[in-house]
């Protein structure tokens, strides 16, 4: 069965879809059988692949469709769409702020 | 945005002497002092900077390249510098390979936007394998620039 489905997401990371939370949405993305899309307003890319992520430069507040198609579609669509919705467990900016100084506990 | 905007010329490297990821992340830094483009009262700072967030996570984003980087005070503008090693370096990537063609940046803190749209056009040029390959195989600094320049010219899709 090849389903397809879709969610649209608002990127809510401060600082947008940067190489973190790219590379742990190829990595949750290729945990499915289904293809996993990203659609922005120009582009459509292979969210199993970072590079591919990253030619969006989805800054915050970007829309983006996620659109899953295969067996596990609607699996792969929840767990895309939780990644988004819990900002990739980042926006503790005081962790990412690398002067290196502020940081220091 | 084309690599002419944030790569600074006289930094780039076409054989580096680390073979260690803190030593070429400090080579690039140093080259950027070196070119005038960051203060060198800020490189240790920046390196410890850069090498902290790797521990966040790898910028070996696969197909032999890393992108290490960091937000930092001391610039007000993008600012980047491309090294290449022959050898490879084993830069714990995602895809385990060793990274031979390295793209550094140092952002300033509050642009975010400016830093996606490296890494976008950074991500968009090493798509093409043939460019990837001849990055690779630079003898000079000369050849790595008018490879992006190239890069610059033909990649105009945004």
């Amino acid at each position: 069965m090849q389903d397809t489905v879709s969610r649209e997401v608002v990127v809510g990371l401060k600082q947008g879809l940067h190489a973190r939370p790219a590379d742990q949405l190829a990595r949750e993305a290729r945990k499915w059988q289904s293809r996993v899309e990203l659609v922005s307003k120009s582009q459509r890319v292979d969210g199993k692949s970072i590079l591919e992520v990253l030619t969006l430069a989805a800054e915050e507040g970007t829309r983006l469709v996620v659109e899953t198609t295969g067996a596990d579609a609607r699996e792969a669509l929840a767990a895309i769409v939780r990644l988004f919705e819990g900002n990739f467990h980042e926006n503790d900016d005081a962790a990412v702020d690398a002067s290196g100084r502020a940081t220091t506990p | 945005m084309k690599f002419s905007d944030f790569v600074a010329v006289d930094a780039i490297r076409s054989h580096v002497d680390s073979s260690t990821k803190e030593g070429v992340i400090r080579e690039m830094a140093t080259a950027l002092v070196d070119a005038g483009r960051i203060p060198a009262a800020d490189l240790e700072s920046i390196v410890k900077a850069i090498l902290k967030r790797e521990e966040l996570g790898t910028t070996g984003i696969g197909r032999g390249v890393a992108v290490p980087h960091t937000k930092h005070p001391s610039v007000d503008k993008l600012v980047g510098t491309v090294a290449v090693s022959q050898e490879g370096i084993d830069f714990d990537s995602l895809d385990g390979d060793p990274v031979h063609l390295f793209f550094l940046l140092v952002s300033p803190p509050d642009q975010p936007g400016q830093h996606l749209r490296a890494l976008e056009n950074i991500s968009r040029q090493l798509r093409d394998d043939a460019f990837c390959r001849e990055l690779k195989a630079a003898k000079a600094p000369a050849d790595i620039q008018h490879l992006l320049e190239a890069a610059d010219n033909h990649g105009m899709v945004s």
